[in-house]
């Protein structure tokens, strides 16, 4: 598959950002893809979740749900964190959602409704990595399980949040190239990208995230779905559960 | 043993987060397994040569078989919510006793050995060499690790340090470096039958001494049986329960109870324990041979139902993993949970009105109760989501007078640890122990302050054993704790049963 190249006037920038792009792409989706694999593969012989757990499948489905929407554990466990925690990640998501009216042509009406509350979203973001930096710098027991990773990682959403809230304030971007610019990588044709600063930092920083996803921390994406303590039910008793190596090792006669 | 000042206990309200106290705990070390302990499991008996390589892959090896140490290892996001949660770590200030911290000794060496980051930039997510010193540091923090699973409860992503502390200890002991409580204790049920290491003539004598007690006490033939073929019920218990205080009067209840409700049962000297350390050494084949006694003895001597006596980690093995590692149990009557714990025995028998208690033979007594962390976080009771917290003060409230629960956030599943339990009830860890222990007492001395709390009862032998031995620590009488079922003993109405 070759990119075909619509030349513009900075189309060595185009090309490195095209190629950038393919190779986040790829490396997210491979590496996410191997390590949920990985989780899918790996039995969990023991029963564990982590009780009083709900009963049934269904039951403990919506635990999980209840996790990754509300964060449920964390509600529980210290309100400030939860309050941080969830400025960022809810502005993170209708950031998110906002943006991908750069993906679609034409725009769902859902990505046109949330559209309105991207900067508030935006700004909501900011404040929650502000405050989750911040506590990791002033709290003793936070920063004794710091990092370099964690600030770094913060830094780097900061930066994302920074050059693009940059766009929407100060410098305008012609989004309409932009949203070109991505309709071409989808069609596998390099278009011309508005030569920008804060673009360009933006998209580049978002590039890096894309590459570091699947190696860091942030398998806690996926890794919430597969915690067996979460999402086991309470059956023991009442159906037996036994992983394919255990079984092997019963059948084994031992 | 160096002594140790044993923590002065604050307001449970304002629930005070130490400051760090870098290796507070450091040297607290618990007795290594001698190469005869570590020989009899099949383990190496000393430190192999190549320990690393050996360790690396035996966590190769877990890793590939225990979806949650995998998908822990990956997901924690430092976000420092179980911080603050380990009783050891609210106890000591020590910062490794963070859960967080404790896993990451573990999960430095993962990364290291396991990860692309931590092999191309280890100084940036903290991935570290298995060295001797990290190696030690595994050994003291994850022997200061109850597995009570407290840290889990407030994890966003339900991380179990318990988890992690089982799969070092496997690969400790793996590599030949165990530790001499549990290992000794689990060659014991081998090669005896229980963790006491009472053999068969001598428990018999035992239970005869307490089927004389009882005679003297309320005049009436009530009998412990032993080796009953055909009896209804098996009843697995913790061994402490034949003579250690207070155990051995909630083993007199439990008797009391299947007499008064006239339902025959037995015990049995090959299943003559109902603890499984298995599950703190994190060593599955341990954690099934150790069941498999149980089953054996089910099947020889007959019975159409079993029931597990009072004890926390020995629930957990029994409601969440014996129908696996020892099940299927379709040769059991079908009509009764596999296995039922005898406070749902004994609820139950109280719903129906099959037993009656009489509160009044405990007047004077004002109770509370411990939530022992195995039955809070890691099993049920009864047929609803928290049956664990209901059934044993239902039945409490039975027996009792006066029953008064300890502070919300000590209590049901946010329970803390007694400070003994995951293998740390050895005399060489006192001081962890009395540490573990501050944010209960803290919880029980309040109650005794406003309440006027006289005893605390208590479902599970390692917190019954670790009390007795902690509360005169805190100025408290070793007495105050007892059996649940001592208090059903005493309140029960005897005679007049056929
Ligand atoms: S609460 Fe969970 S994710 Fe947060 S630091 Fe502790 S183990 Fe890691
Ligand atoms: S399982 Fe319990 S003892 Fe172990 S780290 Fe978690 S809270 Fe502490």
């Amino acid at each position: 598959m070759g990119l075909r190249s619509i030349p513009g006037e900075h189309g060595n920038v185009n090309t490195v950002f095209a190629i950038l792009y393919a190779v986040a792409t790829v490396v997210l989706v491979a590496g996410l893809g191997f390590k949920i694999a990985q989780y899918a593969r790996t039995p969990a012989p023991l029963k564990i979740p982590t009780t009083p757990a709900p009963l049934t499948p269904a039951g403990a489905a919506f635990r999980v749900a209840r996790e990754v929407v509300v964060f449920e554990s964390l509600f529980k466990a210290n309100k400030a964190l939860w309050i941080f925690a969830a400025l960022f990640h809810f502005g993170l998501f209708v950031v998110l959602a906002r943006h991908v009216r750069y993906f679609q042509e034409p725009v769902n009406v859902v990505i046109q409704l949330v559209q309105p509350f991207g900067l508030y979203a935006g700004l909501a973001m900011m404040a929650g990595l502000g405050l989750l930096l911040l506590r990791r710098i002033v709290v003793p027991r936070i920063a004794y399980i710091t990092g370099p990773s964690d600030i770094l990682m913060l830094l780097l959403l900061l930066g994302i949040g920074a050059s693009g809230l940059a766009m929407k304030g100060a410098v305008h971007t012609d989004i309409v190239a932009v949203k070109a610019f991505f309709l071409g990588l989808m069609a596998f044709e390099i278009r011309a990208l508005p030569a920008e600063p804060p673009l360009l930092v933006h998209l580049a920083l978002v590039a890096v995230l894309m590459i570091v996803f699947p190696f860091s921390k942030l398998l806690h994406v996926p890794g919430v779905f597969f915690s067996p303590t979460r999402n086991q039910c309470d059956n023991p008793r009442e159906k037996r559960h036994l992983a394919p190596w255990a079984a092997k090792l019963e059948a084994g006669g031992n | 043993m160096a002594a140790f000042e044993t923590p002065v206990l604050g307001n449970v309200e304002e629930r005070p987060i130490p400051a760090l106290v870098p290796n507070a705990t450091n040297d607290l070390k618990c007795f290594v397994a001698a190469p005869a302990h570590q020989e009899a499991l099949g383990f190496p008996g000393e430190l192999v040569p190549d320990w690393q390589a050996k360790a690396k892959a035996r966590m190769g090896d877990l890793l590939s078989k225990y979806r949650s140490l995998q998908v822990f290892m990956d997901s924690c996001v430092k976000c420092g919510a179980c911080t603050d949660k380990c009783h050891y770590f609210i106890g000591t200030g020590d910062p490794k006793n963070m859960p967080v911290a404790r896993q990451d000794l573990f999960r430095s060496v993962y990364r290291k050995w396991f990860t692309p980051a931590g092999k191309m930039v280890p100084g940036l997510v903290g991935a570290k060499e298995f060295t001797r010193d990290l190696l030690d540091d595994w050994y003291n923090y994850f022997h200061q690790c109850s597995q009570c699973r407290r840290c889990s409860l407030y994890c966003p992503y339900g991380i179990d340090t318990a988890e992690v502390s089982m799969a070092a200890r496997e690969i400790m002991d793996s590599i030949g470096l165990g530790q001499k409580y549990c290992n000794e204790i689990i060659g014991k049920v081998h090669r005896i039958g229980n963790n006491l290491g009472l053999p068969g003539p001598a428990l018999e004598d035992t239970l005869l001494g307490l089927e004389e007690d009882m005679q003297a006490e309320t005049g009436l033939d009530i009998k412990i049986p032993i080796d009953v073929e055909g009896a209804e019920v098996l009843l697995v218990t913790p061994s402490a329960d034949f003579f250690a205080e207070p155990h051995v009067l909630g083993l007199m209840g439990y008797a009391k109870v299947f007499h008064a409700a006239g339902i025959s049962w037995t015990v049995s000297t090959k299943a003559s324990e109902a603890g499984n350390f298995g599950m703190f050494i994190g060593n599955y084949d341990q954690l099934r041979k150790i069941a498999g006694r149980v089953r054996t003895a089910a099947q020889e001597l007959k019975v159409k139902r079993l029931v597990f006596g009072e004890c926390g980690h020995a629930w957990r093995v029994a409601y969440s993993f014996l129908n696996t590692v020892a099940g299927p149990w379709d040769f059991l009557d079908p009509r009764y949970p596999v296995p039922q714990h005898i406070l749902e025995f004994t609820y139950n028998l109280i719903k129906d009105k099959a037993i009656r208690l009489d509160k009044s033979a405990n007047a004077g007594k004002i109770l509370t109760v411990h939530d022992s962390c195995n039955i809070a976080r890691g099993s049920r009771m009864g047929d609803f989501p928290g049956g664990q917290f209901h059934i044993p003060r239902e039945v409490i409230k039975a027996a009792v007078p006066t029953f008064v629960d300890m502070h919300k956030d000590t209590i049901c599943e946010k329970t803390f640890c007694c400070g003994g339990g995951g293998g740390l009830l050895t005399d060489e860890l006192l001081e962890i122990r009395v540490k573990g222990a501050r944010p209960r007492m803290e919880a029980l001395k309040q109650v005794v302050d406003d309440h006027k709390v006289t005893h605390m009862a208590s479902m599970c032998a390692i917190c019954k054993a670790q009390f007795t031995k902690v509360l005169p620590a805190y100025g408290f009488d070793r007495e105050m704790v007892v059996s649940v079922h001592q208090l059903v003993g005493d309140a029960l109405l005897l005679g007049n049963n056929d």
